[in-house]
Protein backbone atom coordinates (compact mmCIF):
# COMPACT_ATOMS: atom_id res chain seq x y z
CA UNK A 1 0.00 0.00 0.00
CA UNK A 2 2.90 2.40 1.10
CA UNK A 3 4.81 1.22 -2.01
CA UNK A 4 1.79 1.87 -4.28
CA UNK A 5 1.69 5.67 -2.72
CA UNK A 6 5.12 6.15 -3.22
CA UNK A 7 5.23 5.28 -6.66
CA UNK A 8 2.35 7.41 -7.38
CA UNK A 9 3.95 10.40 -5.61
CA UNK A 10 6.62 9.40 -7.69
CA UNK A 11 4.98 9.37 -10.73
CA UNK A 12 3.53 12.70 -10.57
CA UNK A 13 6.95 14.10 -9.86
CA UNK A 14 7.95 12.75 -12.87
CA UNK A 15 5.14 13.42 -15.41
CA UNK A 16 5.32 16.98 -14.56
CA UNK A 17 8.77 17.54 -14.46
CA UNK A 18 8.67 15.64 -18.06
CA UNK A 19 5.79 17.88 -18.91
CA UNK A 20 7.61 21.15 -18.19
CA UNK A 21 10.59 19.46 -19.76
CA UNK A 22 8.21 19.11 -23.13
CA UNK A 23 7.23 23.02 -22.71
CA UNK A 24 10.32 24.43 -22.03
CA UNK A 25 11.49 22.36 -25.77
CA UNK A 26 7.87 24.54 -27.11
CA UNK A 27 9.40 27.23 -26.28
CA UNK A 28 12.98 27.34 -27.53
CA UNK A 29 11.52 27.16 -30.83
CA UNK A 30 8.84 29.43 -30.17
CA UNK A 31 10.64 32.60 -28.92
CA UNK A 32 11.30 35.20 -30.58
CA UNK A 33 15.31 36.10 -29.68
CA UNK A 34 18.17 34.58 -27.73
CA UNK A 35 17.55 35.91 -24.39
CA UNK A 36 13.94 34.75 -24.36
CA UNK A 37 14.74 31.34 -25.41
CA UNK A 38 17.01 31.19 -22.33
CA UNK A 39 13.52 32.17 -20.56
CA UNK A 40 12.18 29.00 -22.06
CA UNK A 41 15.25 26.73 -21.63
CA UNK A 42 15.51 27.55 -17.92
CA UNK A 43 12.16 25.77 -17.32
CA UNK A 44 13.82 23.01 -18.41
CA UNK A 45 17.09 22.65 -16.35
CA UNK A 46 15.52 24.26 -13.31
CA UNK A 47 12.17 22.92 -12.68
CA UNK A 48 11.87 19.65 -15.58
CA UNK A 49 15.27 18.29 -14.03
CA UNK A 50 14.47 19.56 -10.40
CA UNK A 51 10.90 17.48 -10.08
CA UNK A 52 12.23 14.56 -12.70
CA UNK A 53 14.92 14.68 -9.60
CA UNK A 54 12.42 14.72 -7.05
CA UNK A 55 10.34 12.03 -8.50
CA UNK A 56 13.38 10.03 -8.45
CA UNK A 57 13.88 10.66 -4.58
CA UNK A 58 10.86 9.04 -4.25
CA UNK A 59 11.42 5.94 -6.22
CA UNK A 60 15.48 5.88 -4.77
CA UNK A 61 13.39 5.59 -0.88
CA UNK A 62 15.72 5.77 2.21
CA UNK A 63 19.10 5.04 0.67
CA UNK A 64 22.30 6.56 -0.77
CA UNK A 65 21.15 6.31 -3.86
CA UNK A 66 18.62 9.35 -2.89
CA UNK A 67 21.29 10.95 -0.75
CA UNK A 68 23.15 11.57 -4.28
CA UNK A 69 20.47 12.62 -6.01
CA UNK A 70 19.87 15.28 -3.17
CA UNK A 71 23.80 15.74 -3.87
CA UNK A 72 22.79 15.97 -7.81
CA UNK A 73 20.21 18.08 -7.10
CA UNK A 74 22.07 20.95 -5.06
CA UNK A 75 25.09 20.83 -7.45
CA UNK A 76 22.59 21.66 -10.58
CA UNK A 77 20.50 24.32 -8.32
CA UNK A 78 24.22 25.67 -8.09
CA UNK A 79 25.40 25.62 -11.17
CA UNK A 80 22.57 25.41 -13.52
CA UNK A 81 22.10 29.66 -13.19
CA UNK A 82 26.19 30.46 -13.38
CA UNK A 83 25.93 28.98 -16.63
CA UNK A 84 22.94 30.54 -17.64
CA UNK A 85 24.43 33.88 -16.77
CA UNK A 86 27.40 33.54 -18.19
CA UNK A 87 25.60 32.37 -21.72
CA UNK A 88 23.55 35.67 -21.33
CA UNK A 89 26.52 38.19 -20.56
CA UNK A 90 28.40 36.47 -23.37
CA UNK A 91 25.89 36.79 -25.73
CA UNK A 92 25.49 40.59 -24.23
CA UNK A 93 29.43 41.26 -25.06
CA UNK A 94 29.44 39.82 -28.25
CA UNK A 95 27.05 42.07 -29.11
CA UNK A 96 23.58 40.14 -29.61
CA UNK A 97 20.91 43.17 -28.90
CA UNK A 98 18.06 41.75 -26.98
CA UNK A 99 14.95 41.61 -28.61
CA UNK A 100 12.68 44.45 -26.43
CA UNK A 101 9.23 45.36 -25.70
CA UNK A 102 10.19 49.19 -26.54
CA UNK A 103 7.75 52.21 -25.34
CA UNK A 104 5.11 51.88 -28.24
CA UNK A 105 3.65 48.70 -26.78
CA UNK A 106 4.27 45.47 -29.52
CA UNK A 107 0.51 44.67 -30.45
CA UNK A 108 -0.53 41.42 -28.62
CA UNK A 109 -1.24 39.53 -31.66
CA UNK A 110 -0.82 36.11 -33.28
CA UNK A 111 2.41 35.41 -35.54
CA UNK A 112 1.75 37.72 -38.03
CA UNK A 113 1.13 41.11 -35.53
CA UNK A 114 4.41 39.43 -34.38
CA UNK A 115 6.18 39.60 -37.46
CA UNK A 116 4.83 43.79 -37.87
CA UNK A 117 6.08 44.14 -34.98
CA UNK A 118 9.71 43.01 -35.55
CA UNK A 119 9.49 45.16 -38.64
CA UNK A 120 8.65 48.26 -37.24
CA UNK A 121 11.04 47.54 -34.31
CA UNK A 122 14.26 47.56 -36.74
CA UNK A 123 12.53 50.71 -38.97
CA UNK A 124 12.09 53.12 -36.00
CA UNK A 125 13.80 51.40 -33.10
CA UNK A 126 17.22 51.58 -33.89
CA UNK A 127 18.03 54.81 -32.18
CA UNK A 128 16.68 53.98 -29.01
CA UNK A 129 18.29 50.38 -28.87
CA UNK A 130 21.48 51.85 -30.44
CA UNK A 131 21.51 54.34 -27.19
CA UNK A 132 20.31 52.52 -24.36
CA UNK A 133 23.42 50.34 -25.84
CA UNK A 134 26.06 53.40 -26.60
CA UNK A 135 25.03 54.38 -22.41
CA UNK A 136 25.65 50.51 -21.53
CA UNK A 137 29.35 50.42 -23.00
CA UNK A 138 29.72 53.93 -21.49
CA UNK A 139 28.77 52.29 -18.26
CA UNK A 140 31.25 49.53 -18.68
CA UNK A 141 33.78 51.90 -19.85
CA UNK A 142 33.65 53.55 -16.88
CA UNK A 143 34.17 50.20 -14.63
CA UNK A 144 37.45 48.80 -13.77
CA UNK A 145 37.50 47.28 -17.50
CA UNK B 1 41.02 27.57 11.64
CA UNK B 2 37.19 26.32 12.99
CA UNK B 3 36.01 26.75 9.21
CA UNK B 4 38.85 24.56 8.25
CA UNK B 5 37.82 21.83 10.62
CA UNK B 6 34.15 22.17 8.91
CA UNK B 7 35.39 22.26 5.56
CA UNK B 8 37.39 18.71 6.08
CA UNK B 9 34.17 17.63 8.46
CA UNK B 10 32.13 17.99 5.38
CA UNK B 11 34.90 16.79 2.38
CA UNK B 12 34.68 13.48 4.53
CA UNK B 13 30.69 13.33 4.83
CA UNK B 14 30.67 13.65 1.73
CA UNK B 15 32.89 10.74 0.41
CA UNK B 16 31.28 8.60 2.91
CA UNK B 17 27.95 9.29 1.56
CA UNK B 18 29.07 9.13 -2.24
CA UNK B 19 31.13 6.17 -1.61
CA UNK B 20 28.92 3.49 -0.08
CA UNK B 21 31.45 0.72 0.85
CA UNK B 22 32.71 1.08 4.76
CA UNK B 23 35.99 -0.97 5.14
CA UNK B 24 39.03 0.38 6.89
CA UNK B 25 40.56 0.94 3.74
CA UNK B 26 38.25 3.69 2.04
CA UNK B 27 37.39 5.31 5.50
CA UNK B 28 41.23 5.60 6.00
CA UNK B 29 42.03 7.33 2.85
CA UNK B 30 38.91 9.17 2.73
CA UNK B 31 40.21 10.62 6.51
CA UNK B 32 43.31 11.35 5.21
CA UNK B 33 42.55 12.91 1.89
CA UNK B 34 40.03 15.59 3.33
CA UNK B 35 42.21 16.03 5.75
CA UNK B 36 44.74 17.09 3.41
CA UNK B 37 42.10 18.84 1.00
CA UNK B 38 40.73 20.72 4.51
CA UNK B 39 44.55 22.27 5.10
CA UNK B 40 45.56 22.41 1.44
CA UNK B 41 42.39 24.94 0.98
CA UNK B 42 43.07 26.65 4.00
CA UNK B 43 46.22 27.71 3.19
CA UNK B 44 45.23 28.39 -0.14
CA UNK B 45 42.73 30.87 1.40
CA UNK B 46 40.06 29.02 -0.05
CA UNK B 47 38.61 28.01 3.09
CA UNK B 48 37.44 31.37 3.76
CA UNK B 49 34.00 33.02 4.29
CA UNK B 50 33.21 32.84 0.52
CA UNK B 51 34.83 29.74 -0.63
CA UNK B 52 32.88 27.31 2.50
CA UNK B 53 30.32 29.57 3.90
CA UNK B 54 29.12 27.51 6.05
CA UNK B 55 27.86 29.68 9.11
CA UNK B 56 25.28 30.80 6.58
CA UNK B 57 23.74 26.83 6.13
CA UNK B 58 20.99 27.68 8.84
CA UNK B 59 20.21 30.98 7.33
CA UNK B 60 19.73 28.98 3.42
CA UNK B 61 17.41 26.36 4.96
CA UNK B 62 14.95 29.34 5.78
CA UNK B 63 15.61 30.78 2.34
CA UNK B 64 15.36 28.27 -0.24
CA UNK B 65 12.02 26.75 0.79
CA UNK B 66 10.69 29.97 -0.37
CA UNK B 67 13.09 30.59 -3.17
CA UNK B 68 11.60 27.00 -4.00
CA UNK B 69 8.23 28.24 -4.01
CA UNK B 70 9.08 30.76 -6.10
CA UNK B 71 10.56 28.86 -8.70
CA UNK B 72 7.07 26.54 -8.82
CA UNK B 73 4.99 29.85 -9.13
CA UNK B 74 6.84 31.62 -11.76
CA UNK B 75 7.43 28.19 -14.08
CA UNK B 76 3.66 27.70 -13.90
CA UNK B 77 3.23 31.13 -14.98
CA UNK B 78 6.14 31.09 -17.74
CA UNK B 79 4.67 27.81 -19.09
CA UNK B 80 1.60 29.42 -19.76
CA UNK B 81 2.72 31.71 -21.88
CA UNK B 82 4.83 29.64 -23.98
CA UNK B 83 1.47 27.56 -24.45
CA UNK B 84 -0.15 30.86 -25.08
CA UNK B 85 -1.10 30.34 -28.60
CA UNK B 86 -0.79 34.63 -28.74
CA UNK B 87 2.51 34.13 -27.04
CA UNK B 88 1.79 36.95 -24.22
CA UNK B 89 5.49 38.49 -23.80
CA UNK B 90 6.76 41.85 -23.80
CA UNK B 91 11.23 41.40 -22.95
CA UNK B 92 12.05 43.82 -20.62
CA UNK B 93 15.74 45.20 -19.99
CA UNK B 94 16.46 46.93 -16.45
CA UNK B 95 19.58 47.62 -14.06
CA UNK B 96 18.28 46.85 -10.12
CA UNK B 97 19.53 47.68 -7.22
CA UNK B 98 21.33 45.16 -4.96
CA UNK B 99 20.77 45.10 -0.94
CA UNK B 100 23.39 42.18 0.25
CA UNK B 101 26.67 43.28 0.80
CA UNK B 102 28.88 40.26 0.94
CA UNK B 103 30.22 38.07 -2.22
CA UNK B 104 27.90 34.97 -0.81
CA UNK B 105 25.14 37.52 -0.61
CA UNK B 106 25.32 39.13 -3.87
CA UNK B 107 26.15 35.74 -5.94
CA UNK B 108 23.10 34.15 -3.89
CA UNK B 109 20.92 37.32 -5.19
CA UNK B 110 22.01 36.83 -9.03
CA UNK B 111 21.92 33.03 -8.84
CA UNK B 112 18.48 32.97 -7.64
CA UNK B 113 17.07 35.58 -10.15
CA UNK B 114 18.62 33.43 -12.86
CA UNK B 115 17.12 30.43 -11.25
CA UNK B 116 14.02 31.45 -11.38
CA UNK B 117 12.36 31.21 -14.80
CA UNK B 118 11.51 34.41 -16.47
CA UNK B 119 14.43 36.83 -15.28
CA UNK B 120 18.20 36.12 -15.92
CA UNK B 121 20.77 38.11 -14.76
CA UNK B 122 23.03 39.35 -17.32
CA UNK B 123 25.41 41.59 -15.95
CA UNK B 124 26.40 42.30 -12.39
CA UNK B 125 27.92 45.18 -11.11
CA UNK B 126 29.95 45.50 -7.65
CA UNK B 127 31.47 48.79 -8.36
CA UNK B 128 27.71 50.66 -8.51
CA UNK B 129 26.23 47.35 -6.51
CA UNK B 130 23.51 47.24 -9.75
CA UNK B 131 22.59 44.01 -12.26
CA UNK B 132 21.49 43.89 -15.33
CA UNK B 133 18.51 41.90 -15.03
CA UNK B 134 16.41 40.61 -18.55
CA UNK B 135 13.16 39.66 -17.69
CA UNK B 136 10.82 38.02 -20.10
CA UNK B 137 7.40 39.86 -19.42
CA UNK B 138 6.38 43.09 -17.40
CA UNK B 139 4.84 40.66 -14.03
CA UNK B 140 8.25 39.23 -13.94
CA UNK B 141 10.18 42.40 -14.24
CA UNK B 142 8.00 43.80 -11.51
CA UNK B 143 8.62 40.74 -8.83
CA UNK B 144 12.65 41.69 -9.26
CA UNK B 145 11.71 45.44 -8.88
CA UNK B 146 9.12 44.87 -5.72
CA UNK B 147 12.52 43.39 -3.80
CA UNK B 148 10.89 41.38 -1.90
CA UNK B 149 14.17 38.21 -3.07
CA UNK B 150 16.10 41.57 -2.01
CA UNK B 151 15.24 41.74 1.28
CA UNK B 152 15.26 38.09 2.25
CA UNK B 153 18.38 37.21 0.26
CA UNK B 154 19.86 40.33 2.91
CA UNK B 155 18.43 38.67 5.45
CA UNK B 156 19.68 35.67 4.90
CA UNK B 157 23.59 36.95 3.94
CA UNK B 158 22.69 38.16 7.75
CA UNK B 159 23.68 41.77 7.94
CA UNK B 160 20.14 43.76 8.15
CA UNK B 161 20.72 46.56 6.02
Amino acid sequence: MIDLLRDIVAGLFLVAGAGFILVGAIGINRMPDLFTRIHAASLIDTTGVGLVLVGLMFLGGFSLVTVKLVFLLAFLLFMGPVATHALAAAALHAGIKPDLADAPKPPRGGKAANGKAANDRTANGKPAGAKAAGSRAAARKAGPL
Amino acid sequence: MARMASLGLFLFVFWLLLSGHYTVWLIGAGLIVSALLAVGAHFLGLADEEGHPVNRLGAGLAYWPWLAVEIIKSSVDVARIILNPKLPIAPEMFETKVGPRTPVGVATYANSITLTPGTITVEVDRERDTFLVHALTRAGADGVRGGEMDRRVTRFEGRAA
